[in-house]
């Protein structure tokens, strides 16, 4: 084992215990905050997995997407939506978390086992690749062109969609009762409306 | 290096996804659980681009569609959400029950 080797497996081992001990704070914890921020360190490392495996347009795009998009709109929301509210115990909660950590375990083991068992032909050495963006877009422009203009149109109209679900209804009776000129060009809401009734 | 470790790891992280899945009450601990199962997916995709297919990598190809499709699902549930939050005041998963009963 060479000095390179040598740092890949060390970088392996540090990403891997970063990424499951940081997804198992996200999972766990019970302060919702924390487990957003670990979420981004849990993204910061599968980027790190992915410069590993030679993919540096991936990791750049993980970075971008995830830790700069995903991982701020989530915290957005949490603060939208964050009220301290105790939640009311669940007949057989301990029970059921007890039987989905043993289902997890056992898919785990399963996985594992499978992995560990089956022999992986990867024998052949790995084509070294000066950089993998100008595979990627001869790939996106010539034979997965339709999935990719397929896929733009898709984030095109859950961005519209997203807007739409989460903006509250405009009001038109609000129009003829006649709004003062400056707040014309105001994106009208509805007020908040009293809470539904909880059963 | 072996391809076993990386593909460990994505199910140690599919598996921590499913478990946060199901058990949680808070409905963005959810979304977040969601995301780590598609990061899993994405790990195993550029894992098995890279060693069984490494001059054609059409696995980190799919895996941009996956992280695409990952940012337009967080999009639409943030908002729906938001949205359950404005009429029942609630996040809590046990009390969303409009399609249930």
């Amino acid at each position: 084992m060479n000095l390179g080797e040598g740092v890949e497996v060390v970088s392996l081992v540090i990403l891997a215990a970063l990424i499951t001990g940081a997804a198992m704070g996200v999972v766990l914890l019970p302060n919702i905050v924390y487990s957003a921020f670990l979420l981004g360190l849990v993204f910061l490392s599968m980027s790190g997995m992915y410069l590993l495996l030679n993919a540096d347009f991936v990791a750049a795009a993980q970075i971008l997407i995830y830790v700069g998009a995903v991982n701020v709109l989530i915290l957005f929301a949490i603060m939208l939506v964050n009220r301290a509210e105790p939640y009311q115990k669940v007949k057989g909660g301990m029970l059921r978390n007890l039987v989905t950590g043993v289902v997890c375990v056992s898919l785990f083991s399963l996985l594992t086992y499978t992995v560990t068992t089956i022999q992986w032909h990867t024998s052949y050495a790995i084509a070294a690749l000066p950089s993998t963006i100008v595979v990627l877009a001869k790939h996106f422009f010539s034979d997965y062109l339709l999935p990719f203009e397929l896929v733009s149109v898709l984030l095109l109209m859950a961005l519209v969609g997203a807007i739409i679900l989460a903006r509250r209804e405009f009001v038109p009776d609000a129009i003829a009762i006649g709004y003062p000129q400056e707040e014309a060009l105001e994106l009208l809401e509805r007020p908040k409306l009293p809470v539904a009734d909880r059963s | 290096m072996v391809l076993e470790a990386f593909l460990i790891v994505a199910a140690a992280l599919f598996c921590i996804g499913i478990y946060g899945l199901i058990t949680s009450r808070n409905a963005v601990r959810v979304l977040m659980s969601i995301e780590l199962m598609l990061n899993a997916v994405n790990l195993n995709l550029i894992a098995f681009s890279n060693y069984l297919d490494s001059v054609e990598i059409k696995g980190q190809v799919f895996s941009v569609f996956v992280i695409t499709i990952a940012a337009a699902e967080a999009a639409v549930g943030l908002a729906i959400i938001l949205s359950i939050y404005r009429s029942r005041d609630t996040v809590d998963m046990e009390q969303f029950n409009l399609l249930r009963w």
